[in-house]
């Protein structure tokens, strides 16, 4: 995978963040966010909010009616309830990511896991999903209130003809990445706890690289604006709100 | 999914509580543990954009991907068991003449309204205004930051298996209603969806009337 060499000298920041943790940054324009399943099966339970007005996030179902889309992938984009751009998706080898499937609880993990506390496992003990985005989203002012529906990066939740929804294993083989373009300079809070429909019964968080680099704008060719008629007006949207219309 | 039809035992001439919404407004009620409310829908194909909180602490609030993946299934109808963001039991569909509602289309926005159909849309009524105004002139303090994924009550978003997600035409028509039992104090915070550029509405927005009964005594149970 050449192209999914980065010019070492564009990387800003590289880390591991083991499974089962969680992260969070102000991703400023001109910057891109790699996220690489090093090992395979990892999953990534992701927020956005813009850093400047935090009450604009996320929002799941303007993203996926927008797009017509119950699944993210390159060419794709992330938007806010303002009718604006947070992240784009201008790389993926994934192909599938989850918009549908939240994250875990602490009594869900408990129940498929068992307990394990602090007291007796120290850092070995079990974290939640949600208790991860409350913590990190906390650093931030941001609490309960904030706590909207989710991407989970890597991981797939397929859905039949009737609705039912299947969690599909073997998504995304060990060194898949995808690249998050910020559009906005957006706050990414993300933890890396299991996906609450993985069928795994045995506690196997993954971790995940982040990589932070340089990146151009979106050219006027992008595959992102120009994936449906409707991003392109989301990039102007966007540029509206930069004052570069 | 075999599409149940489940009615209600229950009389309007009983209910203590009667109102039709107007086409495009909002609706801001409470509903107490054990009442029963039904949203009937009056004309056919109207979306009921309905948001649910907990009448004693709003954080906690209606969430649709914890209720989807408790449930496994994207689409709600009886049996449905709506889910807060802590995980806890809000309501239960205890009847439902339609067979499907939707948990991911979420509510219309001038600004949504801007990207899905053109920048100049902008002026157009919608949900998210709906809501933005029955929370400012309500007594709760809550406002935007309250505002998070809905349930469409008669709408209908399919998803295929490759993924794509599109507005369909209803399947809801003129009496069918949905009715749920609260298993908490709830606030209800609807919009009557005002929307005119997609079919969700049939192009034609029109009212949708509210009951409420008190609770029963006994649990109602589903066919």
């Amino acid at each position: 995978m050449d192209h999914g060499k980065l010019d070492l000298t564009d990387v800003v920041y590289d880390q591991l963040l083991p499974g089962a943790r969680n992260w969070s940054f102000i991703l400023r324009r001109g910057f891109a966010l790699r996220l690489t399943d090093t090992r395979g099966g990892g999953n990534c339970s992701t927020l956005f909010f813009n850093a400047q007005e935090k009450l604009e996030r996320y929002n799941m179902a303007d993203t996926l009616k927008a797009q017509h889309t119950a699944y993210l992938t390159k060419g794709h984009v992330c938007y806010s309830d303002m009718g604006r751009i947070l992240v784009s998706i201008p790389e993926d080898t994934c192909g599938w990511h989850d918009p549908i499937g939240g994250v875990s609880n602490a009594a869900a993990v408990r129940e498929r896991f068992g307990e394990k506390r602090y007291q007796e496992a120290r850092n070995a003990f079990y974290r939640d999903g949600r208790g991860l985005f409350l913590i990190e989203m906390g650093k931030w002012g941001l609490g309960r209130r904030d706590l909207v529906p989710n991407i989970n990066f890597f991981s797939k939740v397929a859905v039949t003809e009737g609705g039912e929804m299947t969690y599909v294993s073997d998504n995304s083989p060990a060194g898949s990445y995808v690249d998050l373009r910020a559009e906005l300079d957006t706050l990414v809070v993300l933890n890396t706890c299991p996906h609450p429909l993985d069928p795994a019964t045995e506690w196997n968080p993954k971790p995940i690289g982040l990589t932070i680099f340089r990146t151009p704008p979106a050219a006027e060719d992008d595959v992102c604006r120009i994936s449906c008629p409707e991003n392109g007006r989301g990039f102007e949207n966007t540029a509206i709100y930069h004052c570069q219309y | 999914m075999s599409t149940l039809n489940t009615t209600s035992p229950l009389d309007p001439a009983d209910a203590i509580y009667d109102y039709t919404i107007p086409a495009g407004e909002p609706w801001l009620h409470e509903i107490k543990q054990g009442q029963t409310l039904r949203i009937l829908d009056l004309e056919g194909n109207q979306a009921v954009d309905t948001l649910f909180y907990n009448a004693h602490d709003p954080a906690e609030r209606y969430s649709a991907q914890d209720t989807i993946q408790a449930q496994g299934s994207i689409y709600l109808t009886a049996g449905s068991k709506l889910l807060s963001t802590a995980g806890n039991l809000m309501l239960t569909i205890t009847a439902d003449t339609c067979g499907r509602h939707d948990t991911l289309g979420g509510a219309c926005a001038a600004e949504s309204n801007q990207v899905r159909y053109a920048l100049e849309k902008r002026p157009m009524h919608n949900c998210r205004d709906n809501y933005l105004l029955a929370l400012a002139e309500s007594d709760y303090d809550m406002g935007k930051r309250d505002l998070t994924s809905n349930i469409n009550f008669f709408m209908n978003v399919p998803v295929t298996p490759d993924g794509q997600l599109t507005f369909e035409d209803g399947i809801s028509e003129a009496g069918k209603y949905v009715e749920m039992r609260a298993e908490m104090d709830v606030i209800v915070l609807v919009s009557n969806c005002p929307q005119l550029n997609n079919p969700c509405n049939a192009y034609n927005p029109t009212p949708a009337r509210m009951l409420v009964w008190e609770a029963s005594g006994e649990a109602l149970t589903i066919a």
